[in-house]
């Protein structure tokens, strides 16, 4: 049969996770600091809309774009937070979660041959993203010195001709890398320079701890450059409701939007429903959450760096990424390791990229308790290996 | 805000230990702070919040609506501090509306929990008059669902 798969498809490599995730989804009684999605689940009165727009037979088609009342919503929420505004009759999209926002935009944006760049250690999809729409990947590196913040140095160092998109993640899933207005303004000048379109995926972007979020779109000359991403999955906790959306030029909207009309035709109108109530009146939820990962946070790298392994103090998202270096392991040796003598899984941070070579990925969206007996495990298994 | 006071309103039961732990203080540090609020009665105590509905030893629960006089220089206070001494009285709330105060009681049957409120609640001099409600099942118990169903997490285990 594998003469018939497209041949970029069977060149797709697998996901670093998939092997990882057999191994622990056989186990019982581990305690995962792998999962890349909140241990919450969604605020009720967010579920509720959704329920409420179910016995009210909201079960059908909605315009390609979305339905105006969440565009309108969303252009109020993205101007009130981020500064920038956008029309919503024309420079918003609602998408089937960000990940098919950023699909859209690359089968928009790439011809073949295309590069596009990107920062790594970074989510699995992206690299695969840009080849199944045939361009040219081509990634950035970003390191723990520098709390893996995004570089404009590094960037121009990848940089080439027929670079096209530079592609961006902040806060970053997997280090928890997040930009001051210093170096983004850096960044900004150089996309206008090079003529770049910026992909600016910021999921994680409620969750700051230190400091408050900008957006690169606030910087002179970016707003018409920029596709800005965002969604509902972490700061909601909204995951499996598949709900997000991107704002940029019209005409790029309506590029997107060309796609989207024939592959989706619309995300679904139940999410669209619960997206809203989100905006409108989740704040207060997504506020208590966001002191929660706070507080996780510091007791993780805390714990971390105190059983030896060196970990950098992640600005957003919730994860942490400490290098298992002192201990003489590799990433993979390591979390295999660790989880065959302590089950406590966490990823090896290759899976995200060859940046992530020495470091394990440690989400922190689990509650206090699993937490810390997590914590407990990882420091005995370090000491035990210290010792041997 | 006090970081022990946040961690006890967000309502989940840690040890001194563990909260030392989340906020980053020492275990004595952490019971310091706990002291302090008991200190100021903003902490009052724990209690665990318990669903004995099938236990053989099930307790009646009743909510009265009582309507009391107010009196020169204390207004209700008095009084509903003297009902609120009585053991039976889980709590006891001033309120606004049609009536003054709304007590929680529990007794061990029936006729003992209407014993209560005809022989020492209705008879206090101030008590005008007594609504009492029979409590006849608890959904959502001190914010605790009670679900006779529950769902396992269907979080899947790794995830990008």
């Amino acid at each position: 049969m594998k003469r018939f798969i497209a041949r970029h498809v069977v060149d797709l490599p697998k996901s670093g996770i998939r092997d990882f995730f057999e191994i622990v989804a056989k186990m019982q009684d581990v305690i995962s600091l792998g999962i890349g999605e909140p241990d919450f689940d969604t605020p009720w009165h967010i579920r509720e809309a959704a329920i409420y727009a179910l016995e009210k037979g909201k079960t059908h088609y909605t315009s390609n774009l979305g339905l105006i009342e969440l565009r309108r919503a969303i252009s109020k929420y993205v101007e009130q937070n981020y500064d920038v505004a956008y029309r919503p009759e024309d420079e918003v999209i609602v998408t089937v979660g960000v990940s098919e926002a950023i699909d859209l935009a690359l089968r928009a944006l790439v011809n073949p041959g295309d590069a596009v760049l990107y920062h790594q250690p970074c989510y699995v999809s992206y690299h695969p993203s840009v080849t199944l729409a045939h361009g040219i990947a081509i990634p950035v590196d970003t390191r723990a010195e520098d709390g893996f913040a995004l570089n404009v140095e590094d960037v121009a160092r990848a940089w080439r001709p027929g670079c096209k998109v530079l592609m961006m993640n902040l806060p970053c899933n997997p280090t928890g890398g997040t930009c001051d207005r210093e170096r983004l303004e850096k960044i900004a000048r150089f996309a206008v320079e090079k003529d770049l379109i910026v992909l600016s995926d910021e999921i994680y972007s409620e969750l700051v701890y230190d400091g408050v979020h900008t957006s690169i779109t606030v910087f002179p000359g970016m707003q018409e450059r920029t596709i800005f991403l965002h969604g509902f999955s972490k700061a909601f906790a909204m995951t499996g409701f598949r709900i997000g959306y991107a704002c940029g030029p019209a005409e790029l909207v309506e590029a997107m939007m060309k796609v989207h009309q024939y592959s989706m035709l619309c995300a679904p109108i139940l999410a669209q429903e619960a997206a809203i109530e989100a905006l409108l009146r989740g704040s207060d939820a997504m506020k208590a959450m966001r002191e929660q990962y706070h507080r996780r946070r510091d007791l993780v790298v805390r714990r971390f760096n105190g059983a030896g392994l060196k970990c950098h103090l992640p600005g957003g998202a919730f994860y942490a990424f400490p290098s298992v270096a002192g201990t003489g392991l590799s990433e993979r040796d390591f979390a295999y390791g660790l989880l065959a003598a302590e089950k406590v899984a966490v990823v090896p941070g290759t899976a995200f990229g060859p940046g992530g070579m020495g470091f394990v990925r440690a989400s922190f969206a689990t509650g206090y308790e699993s937490l810390i007996e997590a914590c407990d495990r990882v420091d005995r298994y370090v000491q035990g290996l210290a010792k041997s | 805000m006090n970081p022990v006071l946040k961690l006890l309103i967000e309502g989940g039961h840690l040890t001194s230990a563990q909260m030392a732990q989340v906020v980053g203080l020492t275990e004595a540090e952490v019971d310091d702070h706990l002291e302090q609020l008991k200190k100021e009665k903003v902490f009052l105590g724990w209690r665990p919040v318990l669903d004995l509905s099938r236990e053989s030893s099930a307790a009646v629960r009743a909510v009265i609506e009582v309507k009391i006089t107010p009196e020169r220089g204390g207004g209700f206070n008095r009084l509903a501090d003297r009902l609120s001494r009585f053991a039976e009285v889980e709590s006891c709330y001033l309120m606004s509306g049609s009536y003054d105060l709304l007590i929680f009681v529990t007794g061990p049957s029936l006729q003992k929990v209407a014993g209560f409120v005809s022989e020492k609640l209705s008879t206090l001099e101030g008590v005008l008059s007594t609504s009492t409600h029979f409590m006849l099942r608890s959904y959502k118990e001190g914010g605790y669902l009670i679900d006779s169903h529950p769902e396992a997490s269907g979080r899947l285990k790794v995830a990008p």
